[in-house]
């Protein structure tokens, strides 16, 4: 569990193109893109920003271009994970295969505001703000089982390399 | 209970030989599109998953399309790992920059898209296959390389929405007019994780390029996918691209579909979609005084002859504003000469108008066309997000060809019907 870290909360339908623009998508890692995250939708962000801290959106999170260039600016930022009404698709699978805990949790998306305080657990997906406890809907199968090995990267090598081959 | 398109086109692609809308199957698709953007971290991971050769390199097509040609030494680097990583894994698709053109325009050409096909591509707007009565799904650069790797990805099979397409489009009505007002209907979630069929006895009134327009934007409403019926147009075009014939997919009558809509084509007029949502579609006639700084014709959706001819109509007539930078940009090389051919480049180029070579270029705000803080511009693409094509505070309205002709040669956003 992190405790009292901040939320970043935005709109419904924050598209890709504004979390991070195409200018920068010749840039690949992480670190490279980190700088850059947000720069069309709250160009403070990078500054404001701490290590676990969390972004809130509404309908239709991540909206747009396929580019995985967006989740791995937010990572890069250390953000704990990303609470939402619901997601659009290819937003969604790209986060969880790098390792960017996504979570839908309406009722949290209703409550909080920007700005506020709470407590994390981004493995569970339980949220604790002024005392109430949240908890976001369960991943589907296939998307647990890229969780469990720790990503699409390892779920591939784990298919293609196992350790007790047949 | 019947079958959609989608679940038909799915269930051949799978080993389990069934799939209903919301099964999750694992989906060998026919080809993997992989672009120079989202390539580099494709080819990344791919090593990373320890993966020394694709599992079909005769199923993968390479096309480095958006910083293409490379505008930096950065891009330049990018465009070099996909061209070398093609070599090195004995992929014959391997376009590289000005050799080819803007993926989605350039697979059906290639007959690489037709009929009963499925497509795998690292770009959202892959779902513009659905016009040849195939389906593409875009993904992220890790799926991607998971794709590369196995030869199949996980799929949570869509549920369809039908969309009966009825009468003819008259006057400046296009594809695109069509896509932006369903669109606007529907939200730009209105069709999240859904797919949309199209049919009717509207669609034997549009080309395809017509229909590529409205596939193209299929994703702007939030759909995984699109799927047109299969009709005579299609089959002629697939015997001259060489697509090996699947079957084509037909949607059973019973089929279950999230909810039917009809459009009358013979009703519509031309739409606009004000920034910043393609979902803020507009009849033409109440936009009002806007003035462009810049109008930009091309893009995987509309870029196509059909639209240089469109625009070429107009712009024989009449000159460019002096105020405005009028950018075309045909989609693909051989749109391209087709153009020379006919002679609509010598119009571009005498209407005072630029002529690029195909490249996604500013449609993603990538290089070629940049818009400056203020800036206002009409385009044929498919996004106006806040700074899509340039600065922050810049402007994108988003408009068939005619009308982004229109636009350039006044200066404002204008109906095309007043400079006939």
């Amino acid at each position: 569990m992190l405790n009292n870290v901040k939320v970043h909360k935005y709109g419904d339908h924050v598209d890709t193109d504004t979390i991070l623009p195409g200018r920068y998508l010749d840039l690949r890692t992480e670190a490279e893109l980190a700088p850059y995250c947000l720069a069309g939708l709250d160009a403070d962000f990078v500054g404001r920003a701490k290590p676990g801290d969390v972004i809130v959106g509404g309908k239709n999170f991540g909206t747009g271009s396929s580019r995985e260039h967006a989740p791995l600016a937010i990572k890069g930022n250390g953000v704990s994970c990303i609470v939402a009404i619901n997601y659009a698709r290819i937003f969604y699978r790209n986060a969880i295969n790098i390792g960017l805990p996504v979570f839908e949790c309406p009722d949290l998306v209703a409550d909080v505001a920007h700005g506020d305080t709470i407590d994390v657990n981004a493995t569970t997906g339980t949220f604790v703000l002024n005392g109430k406890l949240y908890q976001a809907k369960p991943f589907a199968p296939s998307v647990k089982d890229i969780i469990e090995a720790g990503g699409l990267v390892q779920f591939v090598r784990q298919r293609t390399q196992p350790a007790f081959p047949r | 209970m019947g079958r959609s398109m989608t679940e038909k086109i799915y269930a051949k692609h799978c080993t389990a030989g069934e799939a209903r809308a919301g099964d999750v199957r694992m989906i060998q698709p026919d080809v993997i599109l992989v672009n120079d953007t989202s390539g580099s971290i494709t080819i990344n991971q791919l090593a990373e998953m320890g993966i020394a050769k694709v599992h079909d390199p005769a199923r993968v097509v390479l096309v480095a399309d958006h910083f293409s040609p490379s505008k930096d030494t950065s891009t330049a680097k990018a465009n070099r790992h996909l061209r070398e990583f093609g070599r090195t894994q004995g992929v014959k698709h391997n376009y590289d920059s000005l050799r080819g053109g803007i993926e989605h325009a350039l697979l059906p050409e290639i007959g690489m898209v037709g009929p009963g096909g499925i497509v795998f591509g690292s770009d959202s707007h892959t779902c513009t296959a659905g016009a040849f009565n195939a389906s593409g799904m875009g993904f992220g650069s890790t799926d991607l390389a998971a794709a590369l790797a196995l030869g199949e990805l996980w799929v949570k099979i869509p549920p369809a929405i039908r969309i009966d397409l009825e009468g003819a489009p008259t006057g400046f009505v296009t594809g695109k007019d069509i896509i932006l007002g369903i669109i606007a209907q529907l939200g730009s979630d209105g069709a999240l994780n859904a797919s949309l069929e199209f049919g009717g006895p509207g669609l034997q009134h549009l080309e395809l390029d017509e229909r590529t327009a409205i596939a193209n934007m299929a994703v702007e409403a939030g759909a995984e996918t699109c799927i047109f019926e299969c009709d005579s147009k299609v089959i002629n075009y697939i015997k001259q691209s060489g697509w090996r014939q699947q079957e084509p997919v037909h949607p059973d009558d019973d089929a279950v579909y999230l909810f039917r809509k009809t459009v009358r084509l013979d009703r519509l007029k031309p739409i606009i979609a004000k920034p910043p949502s393609p979902a803020n579609g507009v009849p033409l006639d109440s936009i009002g005084d806007v003035r462009v700084q810049q109008v930009y014709i091309g893009n995987c959706a509309n870029g196509t002859i059909t639209d240089l001819r469109q625009a070429a109509s107009l712009l024989k007539k009449h000159k460019v504003h002096p105020h405005v930078r009028l950018i075309v940009v045909p989609s693909t090389n051989a749109i391209y000469r087709q153009a020379a051919q006919e002679g609509l480049l010598e119009v571009f180029a005498e209407a005072g108008a630029g002529v690029s070579m195909p490249t996604c270029g500013a449609c993603f705000g990538g290089h070629m066309g940049i818009l400056a803080e203020g800036e206002t511009a009409v385009a044929t693409t498919n996004r106006n997000f806040h700074g899509r094509m340039g600065h922050t505070n810049s402007q994108i309205y988003l408009a068939n060809a005619w009308v982004a002709a229109a636009a350039a040669i006044t200066g404002k956003i204008t109906d095309p019907a007043t400079l006939v």
